[in-house]
């Protein structure tokens, strides 16, 4: 299959997470905070090149909005291309591995980077039908498309 | 919230939920809960591919029937047949059950096949006779139900452009409504030959995921993804109001919109026919009671108040709900968080 962005811009990853005293310390409470969610989903790998989401820019630190109290997660992402066929299932997978990573009290929103793809409302109203989704999820085939871009490469 | 107590104030009622009983059987979300004709069976069904019959025994609920193998994946919807001697269940496999009361058990005697994809809603009509099914495949289907139980499909009704999220009957007509992710409600009836649309009811803004007639089948209480709840109002030919209509079929108007309240969207929604109380299952894990204002009695700008929230009713998002049909106030209630709650609507 050809590639839709052959040559697609390739940024720096970001560093690790600088580890503070008070998180060490275990008597302390860490609220889950906006580099924690970064961390979960910065090595998602892209579905056509060998790159994860935050060397093509998909996802920055920066559009990820966590608010523990309220126990809400947002993360807009931003498609490679504004026409990119991959927009769904990028997303779809962002919100899978926040599923499997983070407490059941979580309630997630992942949407599109607000003028960055052409079909974004139709992309955003998808992936907020949980019903969908979790039909997409019984279908094994799409399950192990979405499980492939949530396999780490580093390990 | 202050002006919720003011609206109960004002309604001169104050109500509050008394959790009932919590049960814990299902090992995946639950979607749905439906009580049978008598209200003494809860049905409950979910992401486990389980359906499971909740009744009572002395003063406990519990699990008195688990049906299982009927489905190979998630069941969406369950709906009894108004003699309560059968149930049907909707699956994502793409099929719809149905299971026959059979000596002290549950039998699965058919399935319905013929839906491309995920089956998310059936429901059966208020004489039995018929049973309408619907799908992401964009069409609505209506069963045959003969005096042999058996089942045949009568028509295929493909009037919506997107996924079908819920059927629903009329409680006295046979009229079929449905709701869709095409953000529309339509109205369908057997014109001689055939099924067809005679009403579109466009208001929403996103996916209508529940409708809910009144008990007079007057009027329809719809929720959605908007996250507003609606009611429309039926307008006979020769109205005195003047809403036009089209030969001998009513028109359906948006009559109150009730935003503000819900934070996120909105999954069902009940509207009760022995105590006319509204609730609402929505994705910030309450429940929420509404009723209609006593001191506006005008049928064309109807007025609701939000009698009281049940905030985390459930730990996770509110999927479904029921009112029983026997005991007013009584409301079962399904999550993501795999629990079925029962609750009782204390007026005071």
């Amino acid at each position: 299959m050809a590639l839709e962005n052959e040559n697609p811009l390739v940024f720096e990853a970001a560093k690790d997470r600088q580890i503070t005293p008070e998180e060490e310390d275990d008597d302390v409470v860490d609220k889950i905070d906006n580099r924690e969610v970064f961390d979960l989903i910065r090595d998602i790998n892209d579905p056509e090149h060998p790159l994860s989401l935050e060397e093509l820019n998909v996802v920055t630190c920066s559009q990820v909005h966590v608010d523990d109290d309220k126990n809400e997660v947002s993360i807009q992402f931003t498609p490679t291309i504004p026409h990119c066929s991959m927009a769904t299932l990028i997303g779809l997978s962002i919100r899978v591995k926040l599923l499997r990573a983070l407490p059941a009290r979580f309630k997630v929103d992942v949407q599109i980077y607000p003028g960055t793809h052409a079909s974004e409302d139709a992309v955003n109203k998808q992936l907020a039908d949980k019903e969908r989704v979790a039909a997409a999820l019984e279908n094994s085939h799409l399950l192990e498309v979405v499980n492939q871009c949530l396999t780490s490469r580093k390990t | 919230s202050s002006a919720t107590y003011l609206s109960a104030i004002l309604h001169g009622v104050m109500i509050s939920l008394q959790s009932i009983a919590e049960l814990e059987a299902h090992s995946d979300r639950v979607w749905s809960v439906s009580w049978n004709p008598s209200g003494t069976l809860l049905a409950s069904c979910g992401g486990d591919k389980t359906v499971r019959l909740w009744g009572k025994e002395g003063e406990n609920w519990v699990c008195k029937y688990r049906l299982e193998d009927g489905h190979q994946r998630t069941v969406r919807s369950v709906g009894w047949s108004p003699c309560g001697k059968y149930l049907a269940s909707a699956s994502f496999d793409a099929t719809t059950c149905i299971w026959e009361n059979k000596d002290r058990d549950f039998e699965c005697i058919a399935t319905l096949e013929g839906h491309e994809n995920e089956v998310k809603c059936v429901t059966w009509c208020s004489n039995g006779s018929l049973i309408a099914t619907c799908s992401r495949d964009k069409s609505v289907w209506i069963w045959e139900v003969d005096e042999d139980a058996e089942f045949e499909c009568e028509s295929v009704l493909n009037a919506h452009s997107q996924d079908v999220k819920m059927v629903l009957w009329h409680p006295t007509k046979e009229i079929v409504a449905s709701a869709s992710y095409d953000n529309t409600i339509k109205m369908f009836k057997n014109d001689g030959d055939d099924w067809s649309c005679f009403s579109t009811l466009a208001s929403h803004e996103s996916t209508v995921w529940a409708i809910s007639f009144d008990k007079t089948g007057e009027r329809l209480a719809s929720c959605s993804d908007d996250k507003t709840l609606k009611i429309w109002q039926e307008y006979l030919p020769g109205n005195t109001e003047g809403v036009a209509t089209v030969g001998s079929d009513s028109a359906w108007k948006c009559v109150c919109t009730l935003s503000g309240q819900h934070p996120r969207t909105i999954y069902d929604v009940k509207w009760c026919s022995l105590t006319d109380y509204i609730a609402t299952a929505c994705v910030d894990n309450a429940i929420r009671l509404f009723k209609e204002s006593d001191c506006n009695t005008d049928k064309n700008q109807p007025s609701f108040d939000l009698l009281h929230t049940q905030y985390q009713a459930h730990t996770q998002d509110v999927n479904g709900l029921c009112w029983n049909p026997k005991i007013p106030g009584l409301l079962a209630s399904a999550s993501d968080d795999s629990i079925v709650k029962i609750w009782q609507v204390v007026e005071k």
